[in-house]
């Protein structure tokens, strides 16, 4: 007994000398586009620090674990203005941060990782859905922690299915992100067996988001634009640009649910989802931010908290050494889904289960029951390993 | 001779009439926002007692005379008279109560404060609280050493068993372990502390006085994914030789020989096992099964389930009177 104090009492004193000594430094760096985009529903209007608000709540729960483990971390955030070039942007703010947390385009996202590779910066894409960040233009040097619009589309065709609303009715918008989105839902129906019993296209010709004259057209439009559908069990939308998805449910002409860019929505996050010790996170967001929690908000903690798992198991904020531990097989991540989030060591994608929430309730969580993998059945969403075509470099 | 099979036959009718033992276990319903009360002689729901918003930690005082439910959508822990069943007063812990653990006195609380990275303390006799300790983001996980020197408190997303000296209040060591600790047991011997990782799905053997893991519980059930195991509720006989792990969506209760840390059985419950509770005798152990809404009563020594007792909505915590 007295021994056991003896020891307690010298290891007491050696963790005091051991807290007393500096704790190591992890900066973490946010790069992000300046401005927000307009959406059709005002409560769904992006705020200015979107995604960076989840990044710092991260970076508060790390340093929580920090003190006890001598590790501080750092945010230090960047927004390109139009004009500026990403890849200069990020190579400056790569000069005190060895990990980037990236929301940026696709296009934008591949030169700053190939402006990057050299240094050794781990990048994390926690912004863009494209499947050709993880396919033709996969890259060894980012991870990404936002689902794909394969993984996506899956998620909501998977419940679609399970409730045998099987015939869809897709509207596809006429920019690219939305028959991109449109291309994911059509691989899905093909694979879990659903019929697209027809497809519109809805033509964006320009037009403000809000009006002092309201709803009294779209009312009109909308059944109009519905009209004369085979018969369909489900309206599945394909609207990213924000521009149509918003105005379908209760307009159809038939009395049909909506699913896809409104209605049901597929999404790595809500500020509904409360299961899963999620409400904790939820509060502690609230708190810190003093609004509700988006999926980018969620996407930029989980990447932050991978940043922070890695440097507590691996005790170093060696950005190798935290970047080979994350890639390496021991590593998963917590983040109040259900399950432990792993990476795909194919192409670096986070496998994620997909909420599917209607702006006010969790509807349901993908992959369904019955969906079933040999490897994981979070593997049942977005590409699997024998379709990839990434090789990572 | 007629005489004694008599007696015999008294004796034995007694035994069927009257078993040796009933007791009375509280089950917390974290949904339904009620106590089931179970008779172990009956294996009935004799009360429901309706408590406050998101009923979950349960414990009797060490008197036996009331029981702790924490009650965290309501910021507090109520009591409850285990004499009328009924709630008479409530404790200050802090907000979002989950998990307590008493000292052996039953005079010092400790409770963990999931919403605020806290260990809150408070003095039972006076219902006053007397502080609070810092400690990692989200504490769940709460026990106390058999010699109640150090108190032990498990933070889910820090992922780390924090060692509490209980006379300064201080923390002394932090032990990492595997995702989501959120249940910490000692072995009665006090020479192993064992915590449960949920998402990481292992069950880690601590030395307390070296603050080393120095073993590992791992799970495999065939025909389960990995994910699916997420262990949860530790229960340990009292002669140190078995443990009984509760795997959650696994639907599964592991028993565990406590020398070799191997898995010797898989019991089948009912669905998402929490927790669970020994009946004093150790004859029985009780566990929750959160999503089946039932209790299910584990036979200790022949390692069976014999029986499920209908509780009320998604039942988290359980507590057996001394």
């Amino acid at each position: 007994m007295i021994r056991w104090l003896v020891g307690l009492i010298a290891w007491s004193l050696a963790a005091t000398s051991a807290l007393a000594a500096d704790p190591v430094t992890i900066g973490v760096g946010y790069l992000g586009i300046a401005g927000t985009r307009s959406t059709l529903s005002l409560v769904e209007q992006p705020t200015e620090n979107d995604g960076v608000a989840g990044a710092r709540l991260a970076i508060e729960d790390n340093n929580t674990t920090g003190k006890f483990t001598g590790q501080r971390f750092t945010l230090e955030e960047r927004r390109i203005r139009e004009g500026e070039d990403a890849a200069q942007a990020a190579t400056a703010l790569a000069e005190k941060n060895g990990f980037i947390i990236a929301d940026l385009p696709a296009d934008a996202l591949l030169k700053v990782a190939d402006a990057l590779r050299d240094r050794g910066t781990l990048l994390f894409n926690a912004g863009a859905i494209d499947e050709r960040l993880r396919e033709a233009d996969c890259r060894a040097n980012v991870i990404h922690t936002a689902p794909t619009r394969a993984m996506l589309a899956d998620a909501l065709g998977q419940y679609l299915v399970w409730k045998k609303w099987s015939r869809w009715l897709l509207v596809v918008g006429s920019h690219d992100e939305d028959k991109l989105f449109a291309d994911a839902l059509r691989r899905t129906a093909a694979r879990f067996g659903a019929k697209i019993v027809q497809e519109r296209t809805f033509e964006d010709k320009g037009g403000a988001r809000r009006t002092d004259s309201g709803v009294t057209q779209i009312q009109r439009q909308m059944p109009v634009f519905t009209q004369q559908a085979p018969a369909y069990d489900v309206l599945v939308a394909a609207d990213e640009s924000e521009v149509f998805g918003a105005y379908l449910p209760y307009r159809t002409w038939d009395p049909r649910p909506v699913a896809g860019s409104a209605g049901l929505v597929p999404r790595s996050w809500d500020a509904s989802q409360d299961q899963w010790g999620a409400i904790q996170m939820q509060n502690r967001f609230i708190k810190l931010n003093s609004r509700r929690m988006t999926a980018l908000d969620m996407q930029a903690w989980t990447a932050v908290r991978m940043i922070g798992e890695a440097t507590s198991r691996t005790n170093s904020g060696d950005v190798r050494k935290v970047t080979d531990f994350i890639e390496g097989p021991d590593f998963s991540v917590a983040a109040f889904k259900g399950t432990r989030l792993t990476l795909r060591d194919w192409n670096l994608q986070l496998r994620q289960p997909i909420l599917l929430v209607d702006g006010r309730m969790v509807v349901s969580v993908s992959p369904q029951e019955g969906f079933l993998h040999q490897v994981s059945e979070l593997d049942t969403l977005g590409y699997d390993r024998p379709e990839s075509k990434c090789k990572l470099k | 001779m007629l005489r004694m099979w008599r007696v015999g036959l008294l004796s034995g009718l007694a035994l069927v009439a009257v078993p040796a033992h009933a007791f009375i276990a509280y089950v917390s319903n974290e949904k339904g926002n009620t106590v089931s009360v179970i008779d172990t002689d009956s294996w009935t729901v004799t009360k429901t007692i309706k408590v406050g918003q998101r009923p979950r930690g349960i414990d009797f005082t060490r008197d036996g005379k009331f029981v702790m439910v924490a009650v965290g959508d309501d910021d507090t822990i109520q009591v409850i008279d285990a004499k009328t069943q009924s709630v008479v007063d409530s404790l200050p812990s802090g907000p979002d109560p989950e998990l307590f653990a008493q000292d052996a006195a039953g005079k010092i609380l400790y409770v963990a404060n999931e919403n605020d990275n806290t260990v809150t303390v408070i003095d039972l006799e006076k219902r006053a609280r007397l502080g609070d300790i810092q400690v990692g983001v989200e504490p769940e996980g709460m026990t106390i050493s058999p010699d109640g020197k150090m108190l032990i408190n498990t933070s889910e997303t820090t992922n780390m068993a924090h060692f509490i000296d209980t006379t300064s209040r201080q923390i002394v060591a932090n032990v990492l372990v595997d995702a989501r600790p959120r249940f910490a047991e000692f072995k009665h011997d006090s020479s192993e502390l064992w915590v449960s990782s949920e998402i990481g799905g292992t069950v880690s053997v601590i030395d307390p006085r070296k603050h080393e893991v120095i073993g590992k519980v791992t799970f495999e059930i065939p025909g389960l994914r990995k994910e699916a195991i997420q262990p949860v509720g530790i229960g340990m006989t009292k002669d140190d030789k078995t443990a009984f792990v509760a795997l959650g969506p696994a639907n599964r209760v592991a028993v565990v020989d406590v020398a070799s840390r191997k898995v010797t059985k898989y019991l089948l419950v009912g669905q998402r096992v929490w927790h669970m509770a020994f009946t004093p005798d150790e004859k029985y152990l009780l566990t929750t099964n959160g999503v089946s809404n039932d209790v299910s009563v584990i036979d200790v020594a022949a390692q069976k389930v014999i029986k499920t007792i209908q509780v009320g909505e998604l039942p988290w915590g359980i507590t057996i009177a001394p």
